[in-house]
C-alpha cells in the first residue's frame, strides 16, 4: 500500500488534509529538499507540491522524472496560480514531440 | 569514409548483415516512436483538461477555505483539521505501453464512507468550513488520475524522445554509413576482380609467345616475303 503526500507551505495545503493526504508543511528550501527525498525513499506513490515549491526545487525534482515513483504533480497554491503546471506539461510535448502543438494556441 | 574498412569479402557480408538488422531496426523503432506519440498526444490532451479542471477546483476551494477562516479563530481551524478522519491508500500497478511502464493508481480510502470527511464537530466551527471541504472532496479522484496521467506523460516524453533519437541515427548516420562503406567494398573488389582478369590476359599472352614464338615467326615470314618480292 503506497500513501500520497502533499507538501508546502501550510496556508496552501492544510485544506488537503479532509481529503486524506498526508500533509507535510515545509518553509525553507534546504529543510523541503531533505524531506523530499525522505517522502520519494518511503512509501509514497504521489507526491504533490505547490507549484512555488517545485520552482525551487527543480534539481531535486529532476531526479525522480525517469523513476516510476513517486510521480511529483505540482499544483496551484494558496497565493494563486504561477502557470508552472501547465508549463509543466507543455514542455513534456515539446520534450516528445519537437514543439508544442498542443497548447499553442493559448501559451502567448 | 573517415574511418579505414578492409576491402574483404568478409567484411563485406558482415556489413551486409548489419545493414539488414539496422534496417529492420529502424523500422521496428519507428513503428514504436509512432505508437508512443499516438498514445502520448491522447493521453496529454487528457492531462490538459484534467489539470485546468484540477487547478480551477483548488482555486475555488481554496476561496472557500479563505471564506472559513475569516469567520473562525485560526486555532478553532487548526484543532478542526488536526486529526482527520480520511486517509488515502494508493495501490499501485504499471502497465507496459511499448515497454514504457506507466503507473495506475487505484485509491484506498481508510474509511468505508468516503462521505465521512468532517473530522470535527459541527458546534464550533462555521458553516463555511463544511463547504470548503464539500469543494475539496470532490477534488480527489480528478486530483489522483491527474497524478497518474502526468506521471505517464512524463515517462513516455522521456521514451519517445530517446526513441526519435535512436530512429535518427539509425536513419541519418547508421545505414548511409554502411551503405557507403559496401559500395566502397563492392567496387574494390570489382576493381580486384577486374585487374586479375587483366593479369590473366597478360601472362596468357606471354605463355603464348613463349611456347609459340609468335613474333619470330612472323618476322621471318615478313623477311622472306620481303626477299620474294625485291
Amino acid at each position: 500500500m503506497y500513501k500520497a503526500a502533499i507538501l508546502g507551505d501550510r496556508d496552501s495545503i492544510y485544506g488537503f488534509a479532509a481529503l486524506g493526504l498526508e500533509i507535510v508543511p515545509v518553509v525553507e528550501k534546504a529543510e523541503a529538499a531533505r524531506t523530499l527525498r525522505r517522502l520519494a525513499d518511503e512509501d509514497y506513490a504521489v507526491i504533490y507540491m505547490t507549484e512555488a515549491l517545485a520552482d525551487t526545487l527543480k534539481e531535486e525534482i529532476a531526479g525522480y522524472a525517469e523513476r516510476l515513483m513517486p510521480a511529483i504533480i505540482p499544483v496551484p497554491g494558496a497565493y494563486g496560480n504561477t502557470g508552472a503546471g501547465i508549463a509543466n506539461v507543455r514542455r513534456f510535448v515539446e520534450q516528445a514531440v519537437g514543439s508544442d502543438i498542443i497548447f499553442g494556441a493559448d501559451s502567448q | 569514409m573517415a574511418t579505414h574498412v578492409n576491402p574483404t569479402r568478409m567484411e563485406l557480408t558482415r556489413l551486409k548483415k548489419k545493414l539488414v538488422t539496422a534496417t529492420r531496426g529502424h523500422k521496428l523503432l519507428k513503428d514504436k516512436r509512432d505508437e508512443l506519440m499516438r498514445q502520448f498526444l491522447e493521453l496529454v490532451r487528457e492531462n490538459k483538461a484534467l489539470r485546468e479542471k484540477v487547478e480551477a477546483g483548488i482555486a475555488s476551494a481554496n476561496r472557500d477555505f479563505v471564506l472559513a477562516r475569516s469567520g473562525m479563530s485560526d486555532e478553532a481551524m487548526n484543532t478542526a483539521l488536526m486529526a482527520p478522519t480520511q486517509r488515502v491508500y494508493l495501490e499501485v500497478a504499471t502497465r507496459n505501453v511499448m515497454s514504457v511502464e506507466i503507473p495506475e493508481y487505484t485509491a484506498q480510502h481508510r474509511s468505508a464512507d468516503q462521505g465521512d470527511l468532517y473530522s470535527y464537530g459541527f458546534a464550533y466551527t462555521s458553516a463555511d468550513l463544511d463547504d470548503a471541504i464539500a469543494s475539496m472532496a470532490g477534488l480527489l479522484p480528478d486530483m489522483l488520475r491527474l497524478a497518474q496521467v502526468e506521471k505517464s506523460c512524463q515517462l513516455m516524453a522521456a521514451e519517445i524522445e530517446k526513441t526519435r533519437r535512436r530512429v535518427n541515427a539509425l536513419e541519418h548516420v547508421m545505414i548511409p554509413d554502411l551503405q557507403t562503406n559496401i559500395k566502397f567494398i563492392t567496387m574494390k573488389l570489382d576493381e580486384n576482380e577486374r585487374s586479375t582478369q587483366i593479369r590473366l590476359m597478360k601472362v596468357k599472352d606471354m605463355m603464348l609467345e613463349q611456347t609459340h614464338h609468335y613474333k619470330e615467326r612472323a618476322e621471318v615470314a615478313a623477311r622472306t616475303r620481303m626477299e620474294q618480292s625485291g
